[in-house]
């Protein structure tokens, strides 16, 4: 199966070099048509998995606790300002 | 006099309660400056041992871990384990074996390595392993390939290597591997040591950097099975920080370490003995179920008619996991950032130079199955197809206690023999990916040598929560047949 790799790779918000497009390209679509096997399997009726332990609704209180999580996950920032973490611009202008 | 590298975790833990946990660490110090530059096992290992819980102070018990085994922990007297690098320690750099999280210095301590400091262990290397825990062989990682101990043309295994070749190489006494579709078994038997991929919700995965968070499972990689089963008290139990770990009561599980199979129904799946297998590892495991027949173990063959369809269903649900967890990493609040000139440019270029091939193959491949347009022919057919060999493992185990498998088709293979191949590189996981899709216990123990002196591994599969009965049988097997005194010469 073709595997249409600029489309997904703009997906995953993921740059590809020029000179790996190709053998990834080639690589998916052989494990997509190796993977394509699984439609001999009639499923209708069948319940999908997600999860194997069916816990559901696992609840705790919501209780405030002390805790400095957010300074310690800003000194390891690429980059903050204050109690934020900076990025670059998000909207250009023309 | 048994060297002090040699020794198991139990007998170290009896030396270093009278004899302290200096010399030990030294021996296992000196050791690893000689070898891990040829076996690459650790990525960094602490030769000073600075950090050393009773001298850091880190004895407070969390009052949250009392109700979850914590009460009968047996304590490690400072001896060294070593961790996968994709496990959390407060303070220390945490890289998955990528330069997307190279210099990245987590600020809190997994749940596991709470409970191992708590227990007393010296936190020893941080474990080579292929990237993001993406590979069976551990060429991914970005830090250059580790080595297999008992020929350095070879694999580890992967994609816990670095844990398996340290063990197996004597660098340290035992270590934490993580096992998503057989990342701990598989470079066990590859390296000829122990490696258990408890039930799923056994053991916390809080602190675990994710990749497939319904198969990840936290577990021990030792040189014997009772070294195992003391890592296990320590590291299972509920975590309040983990709502997918589960409450279910957890056994002292030395106490299942007994040489008596009478009785024991094993079954030998008969879709595990196929074309493509190594006939030296059909034979030994063959063999393996002879001895625990001569043990009085009922040996029967069963069916788990779905098998060949556990890769096909892996590499679509697992990777679809996988690249939503991976999606964390876009260069915001930790890890690498590739500076650019607006916001998106930087998520774009950030993960390009950060993520490996395998890494963007596996991120390309789930986000393709998730997409619209996609997911019902693939994710949800693959989801349904993981209910019917979940269902395979339902039968089966009404009819038998234990399964017995061959742990990986073939012996460790040369570097750079399936790198080209990524299906063939898959395909190596065929027989321990079932355990994780349906979400059961499962272990590799060694079992014999090909010619050409490479371990074979043995696989044990259990129903869920039934650790105690899989590592009896791992234990009788063991001790019969005390394969696991043989080492690499290094």
């Amino acid at each position: 199966m073709e595997f249409k790799i600029e489309r997904v790779a703009e997906l995953a918000r993921l740059n590809l070099k020029p000179e790996e497009k190709e053998k990834l390209e080639k690589d998916l679509g052989a494990i997509l048509d190796y993977v394509h096997k699984l439609s001999v399997l009639d499923t209708t009726g069948v319940e999908p998995t997600s999860h194997v332990l069916n816990m559901e609704n696992v609840f705790r209180k919501d209780e405030a606790r002390p805790s400095n999580a957010a300074e310690k996950a800003l000194e390891h920032a690429p980059q903050a300002d204050g109690r934020f973490f900076k990025v670059p611009k998000i909207v250009q202008r023309d | 006099m048994t060297a002090l590298h040699q020794l198991t975790l139990k007998e170290a833990i009896v030396v270093a309660k009278t004899d302290g946990r200096r010399p030990i660490l030294d021996a296992f110090a000196k050791r690893a400056a000689e070898l891990n530059p040829k076996i690459n096992a650790f990525l960094r290992f602490d030769s000073k041992q600075a950090v050393i819980p009773a001298e850091a102070g880190i004895q407070e018990v969390d009052p949250r871990l009392k109700h979850s085994g914590m009460t009968r922990v047996e304590s490690l007297h400072g001896v060294p384990v070593s961790i996968k690098d994709n496990i959390c320690i407060d303070g220390r750099e945490v890289t998955c074996a990528s330069k997307i999280l190279a210099k990245h210095v987590p600020p809190y301590d997994a749940t596991v390595i709470t409970k191992l400091k708590t227990a007393g262990a010296t936190l020893f290397g941080q474990c080579n392993m292929d990237e993001f825990a993406f590979g069976s062989s551990c060429e991914t990682s970005a830090f250059g390939p580790c080595r297999n101990p008992w020929d350095l043309e070879r694999v580890p295994g992967g994609s816990s290597g670095g844990s398996a070749a340290s063990v197996a190489s004597d660098m340290t006494l035992a270590a934490l591997g993580s096992d998503t579709g057989g990342s701990i078994r598989q470079p066990a038997a590859l390296c000829g040591v122990v490696g258990v991929k408890p039930t799923y919700g056994r053991v916390s995965r809080y602190g675990l950097i994710a990749f497939g968070s319904s198969f990840d499972q936290i577990g021990p990689i030792t040189k014997t099975v009772e070294d195992s089963a003391i890592l296990l008290n320590i590291l299972c139990g509920h975590d309040p920080k983990d709502s997918t770990s589960s409450p279910a009561n957890v056994p002292d599980f030395t106490q299942a370490l007994k040489r008596d199979v009478k009785g024991l129904r094993i079954g030998l799946p008969k879709e595990y003995f196929i074309e493509g297998i190594d006939p030296e590892v059909e034979k030994n495991v063959r063999s393996a179920a002879e001895t625990y027949k001569k043990l009085g173990a009922e040996i029967k063959t069963i069916s788990l008619s779905h098998t060949e369809h556990s890769v096909a269903v892996y590499y679509i649900v697992a990777v679809a996991e996988a690249s939503s967890n991976l999606g964390r990493f876009d260069g915001v609040e930790y890890g690498l950032r590739v500076p650019s000139k607006d916001l998106r440019e930087m998520y774009f270029e950030t993960r390009d130079q950060g993520f490996g091939q395998e890494a963007k193959r596996r991120i390309l491949l789930g986000t393709f199955v998730l997409s619209a347009g996609y997911y019902e022919a693939y994710y949800l057919k693959g989801q349904k197809v993981r209910t019917l060999i979940r269902q395979d493992f339902e039968k089966a185990f009404k009819e038998v206690d234990v399964i017995l498998s061959p742990t990986s088709p073939t012996p460790a293979f040369k570097i750079g023999e399936k790198v080209a191949d990524p299906i063939a590189m898959y395909l190596s996981d065929i027989f321990t990916i079932p355990a994780n899709l349906a979400g059961i216990p499962a272990m590799s123990l060694p079992c014999g040598f090909t010619s050409g002196g490479l371990p074979i591994g043995l696989q044990l599969m259990a129903r869920p929560f039934d650790e105690p009965t899989m590592l009896r049988a791992a234990y009788a097997f063991e001790q019969e047949t005390g394969i696991y005194k043989k080492k690499p010469a290094l």
